[in-house]
């Protein structure tokens, strides 16, 4: 696979932030009460998210490496700005409903994430991707959330009415509680569909991610930071695990 | 779940009882208020959602334990005890879907996943209560006896008025199926207390630190009436005796049982008296269920010979 390519799939799939990483989760719990919230706070991380990326990989030789904290800081809450002002002028609507979740883009993990991670390290264009992968990952996940929420908690999507009007919706979807149902059910859920993947052997079982950050790991020399050591258990053991 | 657990060093003391045995104690001493309740809302229909809401608890367990590969323990009556006491926690005019989605969440997300009998962190029947409560609110809070739609007594003795307490100690009044008539369930729990099941040391500070919260800060000084009327009115009575001493969320530890009870009174009073809606025992009793391991941890017992404090 292209390391471009890898850097998106690696982000939609095999590190989903929100299903995976379980970053950035002050958002995903609090703005996800509609889809169409999910899809605004997914966006707007992810154009902050590539043009950080993107600036961070820049300016990566520049930065010294004891301050390099405020100055992505400095980066990401530049960029925040210009978000929320374009937000505010242009989906005044969204803006209002996303409220002090726009600010805190600047302290999201993923963002402060990448940022040390991959994006301090590597060069130009795979960083845009890893941002792309990254930020399309949180989307699909904060939609996710969203769509589940709202359907069950008003019986809508994207706010046009699809259960019949006799359907009574259950409220606590829609409030923080129900975050945390759905976030749990669908974490759960796709843990299960990677499981089967892995036990039949598909190509997800090729490269498992090794669990812990690229920070304080001490191979990171040699797999050059957010690739993967091989560390797929055996499809045997797998199929156990999943009987135990 | 009859098999041995070994949760401390000999000796130990035998005996027959087990899970099972005593959740259909509890059961049996459910039975006077579910009768009463029964009879009480037969224009409502009452009987048709106590049977729904038990029954799709057991079969929530059945069809969990069997579709995760564990062993059914639907003998043990747990699940039957959880059913049982949600459904007297709900207004008899409450659609029988919602008393089912009700059970299906005590059972598979409050107790099964985190673990079933004995690991449940919260009484499952009152997280589902709580669940229902804020996802229905207007259901939930509907109100109907003998036809008439109105507001419980306790709403109406937050308001201001008078109430007639003989009425609330016999339960012909509104409220939810279980919780009206104090003399059942006073039945059951002198049954239960009788045999030992449950003793008197949370339910008798829950009442106590109440009545003392109640007396302080209701506005009535020590009027015997209005307190009267709070201790009857709404579900102090059934949550005292019957959901508050739940074994699995209740603490273990004799001092421990007795500051929970304190937690229950105060939280209730609190939840009474400045809270929103008139009722508070549910969500008082679940957030000290959540104080339980803290209260264990700070009242853990001394064991025999190990000498003062250095």
């Amino acid at each position: 696979m292209n390391k471009n390519t890898e850097r998106l799939y690696n982000g939609l799939v095999k590190e989903n932030p929100t299903f995976v990483l379980m970053l950035g989760m002050c958002p995903t719990l609090a703005v996800t009460t509609s889809a169409i919230n999910g899809i605004g706070m997914g966006l707007s991380t992810t154009v902050v998210l590539v043009l950080s990326n993107m600036l961070i990989s820049m300016l990566r030789k520049i930065i010294p490496d004891s301050v390099r904290m405020p100055a992505f800081i400095v980066v990401v809450a530049s960029f925040v700005t210009m978000v929320q002002f374009l937000l505010e002028g242009f989906v005044p609507s969204l803006y209002d409903s996303l409220g002090i979740y726009i600010p805190l883009i600047v302290v999201n993990c993923i963002i402060l994430g990448r940022a040390e991670s991959y994006a301090s390290k590597n060069p130009v264009v795979p960083s845009i991707f890893d941002g792309i992968g990254m930020g399309l990952g949180f989307t699909v996940g904060l939609t996710a959330i969203g769509i589940v929420r709202e359907i069950v908690g008003s019986g809508k999507v994207f706010d046009i009415q699809i259960l019949p009007d006799s359907y009574e919706p259950i409220t606590i979807f829609i409030l923080a509680p129900g975050a945390f149902f759905v976030l749990a059910a669908l974490t759960a859920l796709q843990n299960k569909v990677k499981k089967k993947a892995a036990a039949k052997g598909d190509p997800i079982a090729e490269k498992i991610g090794c669990g812990s950050g690229c920070a304080t790991c001490g191979k990171k020399e040699s797999c050059g930071g957010g690739m993967f050591i091989d560390v797929r258990p055996e499809p045997k053991k797998a199929v156990k695990n999943e009987k135990e | 779940m009859n098999e041995n657990y070994n949760i401390s060093s000999s000796p130990h003391i035998r005996a027959k009882v087990t899970s099972g045995n005593i959740m259909l104690m509890v059961v049996i001493a459910l039975l006077p208020a579910t009768i009463f309740g029964i009879y009480n809302f037969r224009h409502e229909n009452a009987w048709l959602l106590v049977v729904v809401t038990t029954v799709s608890a057991v079969l929530a367990e059945y069809i969990y334990e069997r579709l995760m590969h564990k062993p059914i323990t639907i003998k043990d009556c747990s699940a039957l005890v959880t059913g049982l006491l949600l459904a007297l926690n709900l207004p008899p005019t409450l659609p029988l879907w919602m008393g089912v989605l009700g059970s299906v969440f005590a059972i598979i997300v409050v107790k099964q996943l985190f673990g079933g009998l004995g690991q449940n962190f919260m009484n499952p029947a009152l997280g589902a209560r709580c669940f229902l409560l804020i996802s229905f609110t207007g259901r939930m809070t509907y109100f109907v006896y003998d036809g008439v739609t109105g507001a419980t007594p306790l709403a109406e003795l937050k308001a201001g008025e008078t109430v007639n307490t003989m009425n609330m100690l016999l339960g012909n009044i509104r409220g939810t199926i279980g919780e009206t008539s104090v003399l059942a369930i006073m039945l059951g729990a002198m049954f239960l207390l009788l045999l030992g099941v449950i003793d008197l040391r949370i339910p008798g500070t829950y009442i106590v630190t109440f009545v003392i919260f109640i007396t302080i800060f209701g506005g009535h000084g020590f009027d015997p009436q209005y307190i009267t009327a709070h201790l009857c009115g709404g579900g102090l009575m059934l949550g005292a005796w019957f959901m508050a001493t739940d074994y699995v969320t209740s603490p273990i530890t004799k001092r421990g049982q007795i500051v929970y009870g304190i937690c229950l009174g105060l939280l209730t009073g609190l939840f009474r008296l400045f809270g929103g809606s008139a009722e508070g025992v549910s969500y008082a009793i679940i957030i000290s269920n959540l104080l339980v391991p803290l209260i264990e941890k700070v009242t853990l017992p001394k064991p025999f010979g190990k000498g003062g404090e250095k």
